[in-house]
């Protein structure tokens, strides 16, 4: 009998561990992998030739749909990229509320990630307990922007509104009695920061929680500990970012090093790794949840004392109030050119980035002075990151593949855009 | 506080020369133009030499400038005529051309040094060449891989020297290159299950193209171009 060196295998696209549609061709020996080639663009959208069709407002949306998971940071880079061209100042209050949903957010992000991770290699509770959590800031998306999940709540010059002084209640069904409904409107009586405050005095106990189940795990040890160990001069050679970078020990987060909006008046840490493998990459999104933990606090604790406009004044850019539209004929004017023109941006050309839950989210927009974008380039952190699959499991058993897809954190939107 | 752009920028004229050309920013960024024959060149340098320290490429990033400042809808006689959504399209244009403008594609490089915590862009002309061609980067970066991958498939520039340089984000069998201006927005086909044949056929697109939002561009005295920041006052 003829005997087989190694052969190809085809891994997705829809594969439950694929993280959405990738395709991996798969050179195995035995069940060592020599080399994987990841076909990618099953979701590709073309996000960016649809951006230049589109005056600037009109693709906020599209941003919520790169990174599906990590909606309004990826509004985020995009609205500072055209605050960048225009020179538009952002009002404070406006600040203070976008770093505390791109916090939001990143505990969002990773607690989908910690979920679907843990459920790959064999952590089933993981996704229950995370997806628990996850409800609570998806109220908050709901309440402050009306979606769970794609808000377009960021606009060139701040956020639409305000933060709501009234959350949204769970209402009387047949399957939960009175006390039960109480128990959970509880934290729902005052405002949407008082529930984002009991959510962040609770939230530290969940992690602690998650940490029991996974951290000393001898299963979860054995499938992480020493998988996929990138040094840091080849992360940052193959244009690792975010937590792929810090997991190999290289202290870089835009936060503290680039800050934008009030990120510099904030008091947190950044965890790094030093093995750089995938069980360092897990604790550091591990402690970047309890971080973010404490930069919301803190913007809670500034955000309740210091009322203010929240979006520029600048009526050629941000849209007039309802009521000075009524008796205001520059306002309607305003109004109706924002809404059937948009603005134009001066020519001239930005890279905004900002430290996005899986690692650096540019966004590089060339404008020739008209009212849409010239070209619009998304640099998604996801990409440079399955880019070095190939060398990141190369050597490694078949079944290391699913942690290695889960430690990249990979997801599809953002990678095919 | 001297700013740090700006030693870099007399740093980077002073060790490359004639090799490399400041484009002025409006927004503080640094950029400069690179011809392409002295890519390699710039680019080794600026990744080797521990005054610039450039370790990390962050994108590569093609562009089309064909249709750059052409705007769809003339503003000043608008007026009179009211506003109105049929939008002339230009002829496509095929790209059978034997040479392009010469300023037509380019590629821009965004680079990060993580020792000093700064950010260059370098951008190199394709010239005149059918199919524009450039040096590959991906032996000095290499996670410049996928990113001239897709810089290939999205607008045909060829990366000469690189390892693999296969379509990425398009189908498999995908004709075209879907980001050059004159390649349309909804595309050259559209796919369906053809119940007959038993199988997934092409056909041509069968929508119309429209504009919602015509493409304008106004002149604004609040940009005009002695407010930008040239290299004098940045």
């Amino acid at each position: 009998m003829a005997e087989i060196q190694s052969y190809t295998m085809n891994f997705g696209p829809q594969h439950p561990a694929a993280h959405g549609v990738l395709r991996l061709v798969l050179e195995i020996e035995g069940e060592t992998i020599q080399k994987a080639d990841p076909h990618v663009g099953l979701l590709h959208r073309g996000t960016e030739k649809l951006v230049e069709s589109k005056p600037y407002n009109q693709s906020i949306g599209y941003m919520d749909r790169l990174d599906y998971v990590s909606m309004m940071c990826n509004e985020h880079g995009y609205v500072m990229a055209i605050e960048k061209l225009l020179g538009v100042e952002v009002p404070t209050r406006a600040q203070y509320i976008r770093v505390m949903f791109d916090e939001i957010t990143r505990i969002l992000n990773h607690l989908m990630w910690l979920g679907a991770h843990g459920l790959d290699i064999g952590a089933m509770t993981m996704f229950l307990y995370c997806f628990r959590e996850r409800e609570d800031l998806m109220d908050c998306y709901e309440a402050v922007s009306g979606t769970r999940m794609h808000a377009t709540y960021y606009r060139p010059g701040g956020v639409y509104r305000d933060l709501p002084e009234t959350m949204p209640k769970y209402a009387e069904s047949k399957f939960r009695g009175k006390k039960e409904l109480d128990r959970m409107n509880t934290a729902r009586e005052g405002s949407m920061l008082d529930f984002i405050e009991d959510f962040t005095v609770r939230f530290p106990a969940c992690v602690d929680e998650y940490e029991t189940l996974l951290t000393d795990n001898r299963i979860w040890k054995q499938r992480t500990v020493n998988i996929a160990v990138v040094s840091p001069e080849r992360a940052m050679q193959l244009g690792f970012t975010g937590p792929m970078l810090r997991g190999s020990g290289v202290e870089w987060d835009l936060r503290k090093k680039q800050p934008y909006e009030v990120y510099d008046l904030m008091d947190f840490d950044i965890p790094v790794g030093v093995n750089g493998d995938c069980y360092d990459r897990y604790l550091v999104r591990v402690e970047e949840m309890r971080q973010s933990n404490r930069i919301i606090k803190q913007c809670i604790d500034w955000l309740r004392v210091n009322p203010g406009p929240v979006i520029a004044e600048d009526h050629k850019i941000t849209p007039p109030t309802r009521v000075e539209m009524k008796d205001d004929m520059e306002s309607l004017i305003h109004h109706f050119k924002l809404f059937t023109e948009g603005y134009c941006v001066p020519e001239g050309e930005a890279y905004a980035a900002i430290e996005h839950p899986k690692g650096e989210f540019g966004v590089y927009i060339i404008s020739d002075g008209a009212n849409k974008p010239y070209r619009v380039k998304i640099r998604a952190a996801g990409f440079a990151h399955l880019s070095a699959m190939s060398e990141m499991v190369e050597g490694h058993m078949l079944a290391d593949v699913v942690a290695v897809i889960g430690t990249q954190d990979i997801v599809f939107g953002e990678v095919d855009r | 506080m001297i700013n740090p752009y700006e030693t870099l920028a007399t740093r980077i004229e002073a060790r490359f020369g004639d090799q490399v050309e400041r484009v002025a920013s409006t927004c503080r960024e640094l950029t400069f133009e690179v011809d392409k024959d002295d890519l390699i060149k710039v680019a080794t340098g600026l990744r080797n030499e521990a005054d610039f320290g450039f370790e990390m490429l962050i994108d590569v990033c093609g562009v089309d400038y064909l249709d750059y400042g052409s705007d769809e809808w003339v503003t000043n006689s608008a007026t009179g005529t009211g506003f109105s959504r049929g939008v002339e399209r230009p002829s496509v244009v095929l790209d059978e051309a034997d040479e392009f403008e010469p300023r037509r594609f380019a590629v821009v490089y965004h680079l990060l040094s993580v020792q000093n915590n700064l950010r260059l862009r370098l951008r190199v002309f394709t010239g005149t060449a059918n199919p524009p061609v450039v040096r590959s980067v991906v032996d000095i970066w290499n996670g410049a891989n996928w990113f001239e991958r897709e810089a290939f498939d999205m607008f045909g520039i060829l990366f000469d020297g690189h390892p693999d340089l296969r379509r990425v984000l398009t189908d498999y069998g995908f004709i075209g290159h879907p980001f050059r201006k004159d390649f349309p927005i909804m595309g050259n086909v559209e796919v369906s299950y053809d119940a007959d044949e038993g199988r997934v056929v092409y056909k041509p697109v069968s929508i119309e193209p429209r504009t919602l939002v015509p493409r304008v561009i106004r002149d604004d005295n609040r940009y005009s171009a002695d407010l930008k920041d040239g290299a004098d006052n940045g």
